[in-house]
């Protein structure tokens, strides 16, 4: 049995903060320049999804690994870390 | 109202938290900030520690009940295509007694929270909950503190050491560290599968507080520059694949179902059965090498373990890096404490150090060897296919003779890496590690 992603970070303690930490700077970006929207695949939260013809950032779910900022072809996407405290929380590690 | 410290150390992980150990042992005045709810929270290994470095900051860890998970009396490594593999592995019972604690298996959250702990009692001030967003800087650029994302958030400080780890959008803001190309970095994902320990240590075969590793490559990463391990807790499994991210970005496999497949494989099934998923976390680990280091250190500032990209991927060494050159930041601020001067030039003795260090040593003695996985994708793809046919040849009694057999496995192996990208492949990859 295959574990689906929405799964594997049910298994994971958050503290969402209001404001998301990740925001893309121009959204005709990714629809008209971005040919492989690479985003969509290699983000390990799945936070980039495409809805419609736009891509939403799921952040709520974000691993806080960075690889969106220094992979998007474009560098289109502004990160912060979350406010201190917030976000993943490891339990293991 | 701005407080004012000697030392502000930016990351409570294994560097900033030794140098936090050695700075606080020697009276110095020291805060450490963390991002995270608490230290280790935000932080990620494969899991295995060395003790010869933690034991130069905390000899007595075993009795400051450092959470040891296993210690480690084997390893094994595994080269794997897609439904087959080879393994082999190495004990010793020398890992049990007299070099026991050699290598031993942690968990982060709970490690780096116990040896934040240590720093604090020893008399460091560890604030957690507090992201360092930028660096106090003086007419002249020297760094003299931090600024916190909190409200009045700036800290001065004499020296400042960036230990923040190798996801530092902090780094990159300052200047301090230009941003990896992604090339620089693998992406790892990580499970921790909840066991019984009666059952890990049956399939596994140790006993007590024994436990064994397992490094694997091959076609486990879907054609990707990547590795994958197992290591044995004491009542889980730390189950971690990464890959190189421009591999990921360029091939679409999604790191979710790479881990996925990793634990269909029949070689892993056996070892995982039955076993509950407890976390999945995910992180960078610094591929870069040698050459792909900042300049770690300057007027004001230090930086050290994965912050400085100091990271040893084919022995899988990082933490124990970080903890080195954490102790030798610690005692090269101490000096320059004493003469007064915390220029660029008051802090050199660091990277002298280091570079008298088995740290900056390992760095140029691998500098090739993140390029050499990154270049040679045969590793990955074609020559673990050819090595598990050769194996499935000889191996089948057919009624085929085994000269015939030899020569279908030269001639498929011939087909899938021609004899010239072999010699090729050999070649840089002895040039990757003597």
């Amino acid at each position: 049995m295959s574990m689906k992603i929405e799964d594997k970070l049910f298994l994971d303690r958050f503290k969402v903060a209001e404001e998301s930490h990740l925001r893309i700077v121009d959204g005709e970006k990714c629809t008209k320049e971005c040919q492989d929207q690479p985003c969509l695949y290699f983000c390990p939260a799945y936070v980039y999804r495409l809805e419609g013809d736009h891509i939403s950032v799921n952040y709520e779910g974000c691993l806080e690994c960075g690889s969106c900022r220094i992979a998007c072809p474009h560098l289109n996407i502004e990160w912060r870390f979350p406010k201190g405290g917030y976000g993943v929380s490891h339990r293991f590690g | 109202m701005k407080e004012a410290f000697d030392v502000a150390i930016v990351g409570a992980g294994p560097a900033g938290i030794s140098a936090a150990c050695i700075l606080a042992d020697a009276g110095v005045k020291t805060i450490v900030f963390e991002r995270g709810e608490y230290p280790g929270s935000k932080n990620m290994s494969g899991g295995v520690l060395y003790g010869h470095d933690l034991a130069q900051i905390l000899p007595d860890y075993v009795e400051r009940n450092c959470p040891i998970e296993r210690n480690i009396i084997e390893s094994r490594i595994w080269y794997l295509s897609k439904e087959s593999g080879y393994g082999i592995g190495y004990r010793d019972s020398i890992f049990a007694t007299t070099r026991k604690h050699n290598a031993f298996t942690i968990t982060r959250a709970k490690f780096d929270r116990w040896y934040a702990e240590q720093a604090h009692k020893k008399g460091a001030l560890i604030v957690p909950s507090t992201v360092v967003v930028d660096l106090l800087r003086d007419e002249k650029g020297c760094v003299t503190g931090v600024v916190t994302g909190r409200e009045q958030g700036e800290v001065e400080a004499k020296v400042t050491l960036l230990a923040d780890g190798i996801n530092s959008p902090l780094a990159a803001r300052t200047g301090f560290r230009v941003e990896p190309k992604p090339e620089f970095v693998a992406l790892a994902v990580k499970e921790i599968l909840e066991l019984p320990s009666a059952t890990i240590e049956q399939r596994f075969g140790v006993s007590g507080e024994d436990g064994v590793t397992i490094e694997i490559l091959g076609e486990i990463t879907g054609g990707m520059d990547g590795v994958a391990a197992i290591y044995t807790n004491r009542n889980s499994l730390s189950l971690s694949i990464g890959a190189n991210l421009a591999d990921f970005a360029a091939s679409k496999i999604k790191p979710y179902e790479l881990i996925e497949a990793f634990k269909q494989h029949p070689m892993v099934v056996p070892l995982i059965s039955g076993a509950h998923p407890r976390e999945y976390i995910a992180h960078w680990l610094a591929e870069g090498g040698y050459d792909a280091m900042p300049a770690v250190y300057g007027d004001g500032y230090l930086i050290a373990g994965d912050s400085a990209m100091l990271f040893n991927a084919l022995h899988r060494e990082g933490n124990n890096l970080a903890m080195a050159s954490g102790k030798m930041a610690a005692e090269s601020i101490i000096e320059a404490l004493k003469r007064g001067d915390y220029s660029r030039k008051g802090l050199a003795r660091y990277a002298e150090r280091l570079a008298d260090s088995y740290v900056i040593k390992d760095m140029k003695k691998y500098r090739r060897f993140g390029g050499f996985l990154y270049h040679n994708k045969e590793l990955f793809n074609e020559l673990p296919r050819a090595a598990s046919l050769a194996a499935r040849e000889m191996l089948t009694v057919n009624g085929v003779g085994k000269k015939e057999k030899q020569k279908l496995i030269v001639k498929e192996f011939r087909k899938q890496v021609p004899l010239r990208r072999l010699l090729r492949l050999l070649w840089h990859g002895w040039r990757a590690i003597r």
